[in-house]
């Protein structure tokens, strides 16, 4: 639950976008997709407040996991200073991730945004096995896209450029209606605006949201992430009912 | 070494528990250690009804520490007592149950529904939350209000009441006097300090509340001074809290002249952090030239 993890790579993807490789023992419990890291930043008491990170991809046989994070404040900067060999300390796998075995023959979308595309990849690689994915990634401009390549090893891929630099210009709910791919189970990654407006475009369709919030403690205890929800107590936390939850269980 | 702490009649194993509001109840931190290694279990305030708080984002980092407005989210008293508390029961270590309101009737109410569990030792009356519109620090700014308030709820209770204080006043000393001449049994100090964010890129602040109360290692040389200032001027035990990090902070608290500590935000970076600073305390005390609390409060730094 709590482990150091050795960083293998630390390498820039897309314009302020870093994947990070690393590996110990405790890789080997991270095993479902939309499961996040809560890692501890900076050393001494400057950073109070871990970052929850998506696993991106994780390799069981040598224990190696894969995080994609964006370069955007300090604690960031930080992470992107790390090197081969540093440790970095580790708490999870946190909240619930996808469940993958809901579906086996079926055509299935997954949708990401940004920063929301990398927990996708790891549920695109399990989804492929027992059914047709098609995944349909967003992004600000050219300079951002990253993982397109890695995605069309197991589904057919459409990208969405705000500015239209490249793939398709507009929003991953353009694509959605352009492709007519409104009518199959999803999952989404992303901001919040993009999963209110995938949200009302696919009312009515089975999909998951997995959502992206300043946490605190990221263990349940705080309060910090909460979301309305349509469930008996009215809220859900995101830290621990999700990061995935039922698109028809989240008030956006 | 005895670690042992009499809060006014509320015995404790060992000084340490964590701070209201930043351990939940308790559940989520059983996963790391054994509960019964705390001194004491400060549960999330208690409102009459359930609350769900203010929108998010409800927390920003700051430099050695964080702000939050979470706005009391909690099940209600009723809530806590039925799906939260049980939880507790097979616990040794007391509990103290952290008590907000609106109104003073509300504080009485729950007061009075906490009175009747069995497994709630002490009250912690939270008259400094700075993160609601009604209520909250309202109580705890002017010395009249917190003492009206503290004999109201001490007439609804027979468990211990600690007075939660507010370091957003001029004069802290002069409301800790005014709550022990009400009838508190002790007080806890400190609670957090408004402060606010701006995000650069949207302008706007952070915290969709504008404001949050800051907490952390910031905080906490505000914290040792106003104890020490409380200590000067009031008998009654004193739990200390603001930015305790390590085993040496508790100390500081403690010269200060605090007799119990809670951590709260350090909960948040190392979820082990309370049980680590009780295993290390003992050494810590032996390496300032300590074999006992009880030696460490006769070398508080008082006037």
């Amino acid at each position: 639950m709590i482990s150091d993890l050795r960083v293998m790579s630390n390498d820039e993807i897309a314009f302020n976008t870093y994947e990070m490789k690393l590996y110990g023992p405790a890789v080997a419990q991270y095993t479902m997709p939309g499961q996040f890291l809560h890692l501890r930043i900076g050393e001494g008491y400057e950073h109070m407040l871990r970052r929850p990170i998506s696993i991106a991809d994780v390799d069981l046989i040598r224990n190696v996991v894969t995080i994609v994070y964006k370069q955007l404040g300090e604690g960031t900067a930080w992470l992107r200073s790390r090197k081969p060999e540093d440790l970095i300390n580790v708490l999870g796998p946190q909240g619930n991730g996808f469940n993958v075995n809901q579906y086996s023959q079926e055509h299935l979308i997954v949708i990401g945004g940004g920063v929301g595309v990398p927990p996708l990849y790891y549920l695109t690689k399990q989804l492929a096995k027992n059914n047709k994915v098609t995944a349909i990634l967003g992004f600000q401009d050219q300079s951002s896209v990253f993982y397109e390549e890695a995605f069309s090893k197991f589904s057919e891929v459409y990208i969405a450029t705000n500015d239209g630099s490249y793939g398709e210009k507009g929003f991953v709910t353009d694509i959605l209606e352009s492709q007519q791919l409104t009518n199959h189970p999803y999952y989404a990654c992303g901001p919040t605006p993009m999963l209110k407006a995938i949200q009302n475009k696919l009312d009515g369709v089975s999909g998951y949201l997995s959502f992206e919030e300043r946490m605190g403690c990221g263990i349940g205890a705080c309060f910090a992430c909460v979301c309305e929800s349509t469930n008996q107590q009215g809220y859900v936390k995101i830290c621990q009912d999700g990061p995935v939850l039922k698109a028809r269980e989240v008030i956006l | 070494m005895n670690l042992n702490v009499d809060l006014n009649g509320l015995l404790l194993k060992n000084p340490i528990m964590p701070a209201s509001g930043c351990f939940g109840f308790g559940k989520e931190f059983s996963q790391f250690y054994n509960l019964n290694e705390l001194g004491a279990i400060v549960i999330k305030a208690a409102t009459g009804e359930q609350r769900f708080g203010n929108p998010t984002p409800r927390v920003a980092e700051t430099s050695g520490g964080m702000l939050n407005a979470i706005g009391l989210q909690n099940p209600g008293v009723e809530g806590i007592i039925e799906k939260e508390l049980p939880f507790l029961q097979g616990i040794d270590s007391p509990v103290i149950a952290n008590v907000a309101g609106s109104l003073p009737e509300e504080y009485v109410h729950v007061a009075k529904l906490l009175n009747e569990v069995d497994r709630v030792d002490a009250l912690e009356l939270n008259i400094s939350c700075p993160n609601v519109k009604e209520g909250g620090v309202q109580f705890g700014t002017d010395p009249r209000q917190a003492a009206d308030l503290t004999s109201l709820v001490k007439q609804a209770t027979n468990k211990p009441i600690f007075v939660k204080l507010s370091p957003n006043v001029s004069d802290i000393g002069e409301i800790a006097e005014a709550v022990e001449q009400a009838g508190a049994d002790g007080i806890s100090m400190i609670n957090t300090l408004t402060g606010m964010r701006i995000d650069l890129h949207t302008k706007q602040p952070i915290i969709s509340n504008r404001t949050g109360g800051l907490s952390g290692p910031a905080i906490k040389p505000i914290a040792i001074r106003m104890i020490n200032e409380v200590r000067n001027r009031v008998n009654l035990p004193i739990i200390g809290m603001g930015g305790v990090a390590s085993s040496e902070d508790v100390l500081e608290m403690l010269l200060a002249g605090a007799d119990a500590v809670a951590v709260g935000t350090a909960n948040f970076q190392n979820p082990m952090i309370c049980k680590e600073i009780i295993d290390e305390l003992p050494q810590t005390l032996m390496k300032y030239g300590f074999q006992s609390i009880k030696e460490v409060r006769n070398s508080r730094c008082l006037n």
